[in-house]
């Protein structure tokens, strides 16, 4: 029975596709797959708005969306009536063909991320050989979009906008693809099911998931900064900025142009989320054996979520870098610690196991951290907090 | 095959193409992207996962950006007054199809003079990693310190333009 639930999806496909000549039947279950995530993915877009409308009212002391619906839950539905019914406006300097063809390549290139990655037991659309490697191409061709969006509106909000967003993707894209490259310096391979597997397995009740090994851990973190980072997400969202370019490199995007934008936004907070899940916690995997029996995909959605609502919880909490801040950060700490971890993992790799690596491993990494954090600080001539308000 | 060989030959000429004899210099830079990602098809249509991704990875996530950037930062994406195409475009012209005729020969010859292999081999990504840090291990270290050489006289460029204005 749990095995039945656990497979559901996969069961429900081949049952449909039994109908057709077997000749069809390959190509009607990839379609049959594309269809579900392109469902699955914008309803789950639907309900994070709101829940992190609400969530950030909670967090701010006011009530957030209340008048749609029981307790404004249908806030999204009307959000999508809207913007399908607004005026969609180019703006009369604007290049009208590359304005178009922004929100559609940004929109199509976070969706080919979702084909590799692993939502379930056997639940992938494409086991590749190489599917991280697919990942991280998909996710550098938005860049492209972004440009093409913030160019093609001949606005000067927008093209800073879009250069503040390609010269931050770029500088963390570099500690992004770094500290995953240690997941595939242990597992042996690019495949990411092949990098479930190798974490699905318990000592005791607890996994073997890689965040909890030094190396791991570290590379997590650095993922999760250069992750959010990625995404435009606070406290890294200088791109769109509101106080300072009303809404960076889609200012001039309305009705559902601007909408796709937001999905393309949110659903890359999905994708590399599912991928940070991949990578460091184990996929679809339990978080104890004697919890196996859950079907392996609501694992899969439950750390995506979690890891959506860390999102929105710095949201609430963190205030917006400066630029020369978030680049010094890239630079000059992130991007030289997962260096730094690079050969802390080749040692790992290379000593036995034991207790004395996990001693080794982790000096080095609290080590060259609080070096690191210290010297920086020491740079910066701080004294003590001081408060001035407003006569 | 084939129809998807000359559906994607087709998209990669023309972006080609588009590069050549668009006006707005930022076009001509999205016309090289579309060619890229034509060539990148390609790679994958004949089975080199690793050849396709490292071009999607590297062409269109890093060099269309900086010719963008470079395009952007320097003089503007405006039609230039004098058109453009420059005086020796002839010149240019005879120099690359001559180029072009040849790799086009020695292509044609390669399939003569090599014996012909009963099956493609199959690469896989895993053996090119194991090539990679085995047998071209030096090459790759060569090119690893060219690189880090290169960056190293980027920032220094960049440094001493700030020591001058100070």
């Amino acid at each position: 029975m749990a095995d039945k639930l656990d497979q559901i999806f996969i069961l429900l496909r081949d049952w449909l596709i039994h109908f057709l000549p077997a000749a069809l039947r390959p190509f009607a279950a990839v379609v049959l797959g594309v269809v579900a995530i392109v469902c699955v993915f914008p309803g789950l877009f639907a309900l994070t708005t709101v829940f992190e409308r609400k969530g950030l009212g909670r967090m701010q002391n006011r009530l957030g969306p209340n008048r749609v619906g029981p307790f404004g839950f249908f806030q999204p539905v009307a959000d999508g009536i809207k913007s399908l019914t607004k005026e969609d406006i180019v703006p009369l300097s604007a290049d009208a063909v590359v304005h178009f063809l922004a929100p559609l390549v940004l929109v199509v290139a976070v969706f080919m991320g979702f084909a590799v990655l692993p939502l379930g037991r056997n639940m992938v659309l494409v086991d590749m050989d190489a599917g991280l490697l697919f990942f991280f191409a998909m996710g550098a061709s938005t860049e492209v979009s972004i440009f093409m969006a913030g160019w093609s509106s001949r606005n000067k909000y927008s093209i800073l906008g879009a250069m503040r967003a390609i010269a931050q993707m770029i500088s963390y894209e570099v500690p992004l693809l770094l500290s995953s490259v240690t997941v595939v310096m242990i597992t042996g391979s690019l495949s990411l099911t092949k990098i479930v597997e190798a974490q699905n397995h318990y000592t005791g009740v607890f996994p073997n998931w890689y965040v909890f090994t030094p190396w791991g851990f570290a590379s997590f973190l650095m993922f999760a900064i250069a992750a959010t980072a990625e995404t435009n997400r606070t406290p890294f969202d200088l791109p769109e900025g509101e106080s300072e370019l009303v809404a960076g490199y889609f200012t001039e995007y309305s009705g559902f142009k601007f909408a796709l934008f937001f999905l393309g936004e949110y659903l890359g907070m999905f994708s590399i989320s599912g991928l940070g899940a991949t990578l460091f916690l184990g996929g679809w995997s339990a978080p104890f054996s004697f919890l196996t029996w859950v079907p392996s995909w609501i694992w899969f959605f439950s750390k995506d979520m979690a890891a959506i609502f860390i999102f929105i919880w710095m949201r609430g909490t963190l205030p917006r870098l400066r630029q020369d801040q978030l680049m010094n950060f890239a630079w000059k700490f992130v991007l030289p610690f997962t260096l730094l971890n690079l050969l802390v993992t080749a040692l790992w790799r290379f000593m036995d196991g034991g207790w004395l690596r996990w001693v080794v491993c982790s000096a080095i990494l609290a080590g060259a951290y609080v070096l690191m954090g210290r010297t920086g600080m020491a740079r910066k001539n701080y004294g003590p907090r001081s408060y001035r308000y407003a006569e | 095959m084939s129809v998807i060989f000359f559906l994607v030959a087709a998209l990669t000429v023309a972006g080609g193409l588009a590069a050549v004899l668009f006006k707005n210099t930022v076009h001509c830079a999205l016309a090289v992207t579309v060619a890229f990602a034509g060539l990148a098809l390609l790679f994958l249509s004949l089975d080199a996962q690793f050849a396709g991704f490292a071009q999607v990875l590297v062409y269109i996530g890093a060099v269309a950006i900086l010719v963008v950037f470079a395009i952007l930062l320097t003089r503007g994406s405006e039609t230039p007054q004098s058109g453009v195409f420059s005086k020796s475009w002839f010149t240019g012209l005879v120099i690359a199809a001559g180029i072009f005729a040849v790799l086009g020969w020695a292509v044609m010859q390669s399939a003569h003079a090599l014996p012909q292999q009963a099956a493609a081999p199959a690469v896989t990504v895993h053996d090119i990693g194991v090539a990679l840090v085995g047998r071209y291990v030096l090459p790759l270290e060569i090119v690893a310190l060219l690189l880090t050489a290169a960056t190293i006289g980027a920032v220094i460029v960049a440094l001493h333009e700030k020591e001058r204005t100070q």
